[in-house]
């Protein structure tokens, strides 16, 4: 029987630009932060698992595990760097979990980091575009909102999907995000101003886009039978499921759903012995404003076709059946790409706890993170839970 | 921070760039592009031989770059599509001889060899497949 695990402690930075620190400083604050949170020392942690999608590319440093251990205080202890794009941080929980559920360790750091602000655009864009088939889809020009686009124009083809319910997501994630201190945007935005802000990649223009950001985030995870020793409010990680799918979006047949989402979801309301009306709240991957759609509809929230409408009709709104993104959002929280998965787990664990301020779902019991990788090459579902069983 | 790669990087993919060339399992007559040394379908009972394309298909979608990455700069606009080709494979490039306007979903193209971009100054320059509308 595998064990439980639980989270004892959180710990972020603010997102956006911070031109006083790199990559060491970002860790660093967001590690001891999450360790202060669960009340523990550096003696107790055993192992690190740390995601970052290029720290090569924006930072010019790779062997960022040594680069945990090293400025956290904590060597000799081991380290794991996890890669999965955007989902990096994401398979560096779902890897702890499993070092927990083994047995071989009680007390583990996850988290993850991204440092993009030191690069000027055409390299960001460059290293993004990492994320997709290199050869075969950044080689002619696709760039990574392309991809999105594409997806976007033919969803919108296919279900009449409109651009202003497209805009809706930028917009309330904007609202959201009003009431995080961590978000990198506090302003109010206006589908309006969505629509009239510049073309990136037909039909996706600049406010649709999520951000380039730094920041890091950290967690502490522990087997549930000793949660308590370390808070009165340990949250509960009820399902940990990963899936794949093709690296390239263009070999899918249908562009206007995420395949590894589908996988991920049915597998972790499956081990969380839930359903989607079971979850109070969901920190879905809006990369781009149309992922929203899409992903509401691939985890179970509307029937396929049917997210813009779900967006349109306020349900996704703090106060609507099935708030989505509280946060913000990776499009106004800020998406420091490795950082991302972590800081989706943060919101989750602050609703849960009740400590969402002004964002506070009431009654939230059950809440859910999803994350993707590239163009869903690589999805990440988590459900977690103020109740162990 | 240098992006030129060897020679060897480009070099190997010059005839499937060049000539649209993939591969299909003869076992369950799914083609394949790039070249793929395992049908996912049928493991190791599928056939896998190399197929030239006929280069015709329709857009499958499209979308119009206006930020572009390094070397594509002085392209924007340029419009990159996902193809369908006749055959069944997908396959993704710009999709040139047009203006982004004239470009919809559905609308049948072949495939011309073109100039892809430089790889800076001094590197190589990388020509490819791009699609244009059918006459």
């Amino acid at each position: 029987m595998m064990r439980d695990v639980a989270i004892v402690g959180v710990g972020m930075t603010k997102f956006g630009e911070h031109w006083k620190k790199g990559l060491r400083e970002l860790i660093s604050e967001a590690g001891i932060k999450a360790v202060d949170d669960a009340g523990i020392s550096g003696k107790d942690i055993q192992l690190i698992v740390g995601g970052s999608m290029s720290s090569g590319i924006f930072a010019g440093q790779e062997h960022t595990g040594a680069l945990f251990t090293d400025y956290l205080g904590l060597n000799p202890i081991p380290a794991i760097r996890t890669e999965a794009a955007c989902a990096s941080s994401s398979v560096a929980l779902s890897t702890g979990v499993m070092a927990i559920q083994s047995g071989r360790y009680n007390c583990v750091v996850v988290g993850g980091v991204e440092k993009m602000t030191d690069v000027y655009g055409g390299l960001a864009t460059t290293a993004l575009a990492g994320a997709m088939d290199r050869d075969n889809e950044a080689h002619f020009g696709l760039t990574f909102p392309g991809v999105y686009a594409l997806m976007a124009k033919r969803h919108m083809h296919q279900y009449g999907t409109t651009r202003e319910q497209i805009a809706m997501s930028a917009v309330k994630n904007h609202e959201n995000a009003m009431h995080n201190p961590n978000a990198q945007f506090h302003r109010k935005i206006t589908v309006d101003d969505v629509l009239k802000s510049p073309l990136v990649a037909d039909p996706l223009r600049l406010l649709d886009c999520s951000p380039i950001a730094d920041g890091a985030a950290s967690l502490i995870i522990v087997p549930a039978d000793k949660a308590k020793q370390y808070t009165d409010t340990p949250i509960y990680i009820r399902a940990s499921s990963q899936a794949s799918d093709t690296l390239s979006l263009y070999r899918r047949s249908d562009i206007t759903t995420i395949g590894a989402t589908i996988t991920a979801a049915q597998n972790a309301y499956k081990q969380a012995g839930m359903t989607t009306k079971d979850i109070h709240f969901a920190e879905v991957h809006d990369c781009f404003t149309i992922n929203e759609i899409i992903s509401t509809e691939d985890l179970g929230f509307a029937r396929k076709g049917d997210g813009g409408r779900l967006l349109q009709s306020g349900e996704t709104m703090i106060g609507g059946k099935i708030p989505v993104n509280t946060s913000g959002g990776l499009k106004a929280k800020g998406h420091p790409v490795g950082a991302t998965g972590a800081a989706q787990v943060i919101e989750a664990v602050e609703q849960l706890r009740g400590d969402a301020g002004g964002r506070q779902v009431d009654g939230a019991e059950n809440g859910l993170t999803h994350n993707v990788g590239g163009s869903g090459s690589t999805v990440v579902v988590h459900i977690f839970s103020r109740n162990r069983k | 921070m240098p992006t030129e790669k060897a020679v060897a990087h480009h070099w190997r993919r010059f005839s499937e760039r060049y000539g649209l060339i993939g591969s299909r399992c003869t076992s369950c007559k799914h083609y394949f592009y790039p070249t793929s040394i395992i049908c996912p379908k049928c493991r190791r009972k599928g056939k896998i031989e190399e197929f030239k394309f006929s280069g015709k298909g329709n857009i499958f979608s499209y979308t119009t770059i206006r930020i572009a990455p390094e070397g594509f700069e002085k392209y924007t606009p340029y419009v990159v599509a996902i193809v369908e080709l006749e055959e069944g494979a997908m396959v993704v490039s710009q999709v040139v001889d047009c203006s982004p306007d004239d470009v919809s979903i559905g609308m049948p193209v072949e495939s011309t060899f073109r100039k892809i971009r430089e790889e800076g100054k001094s590197g190589l320059i990388l020509y490819g497949f791009k699609f244009r509308p059918l006459k």
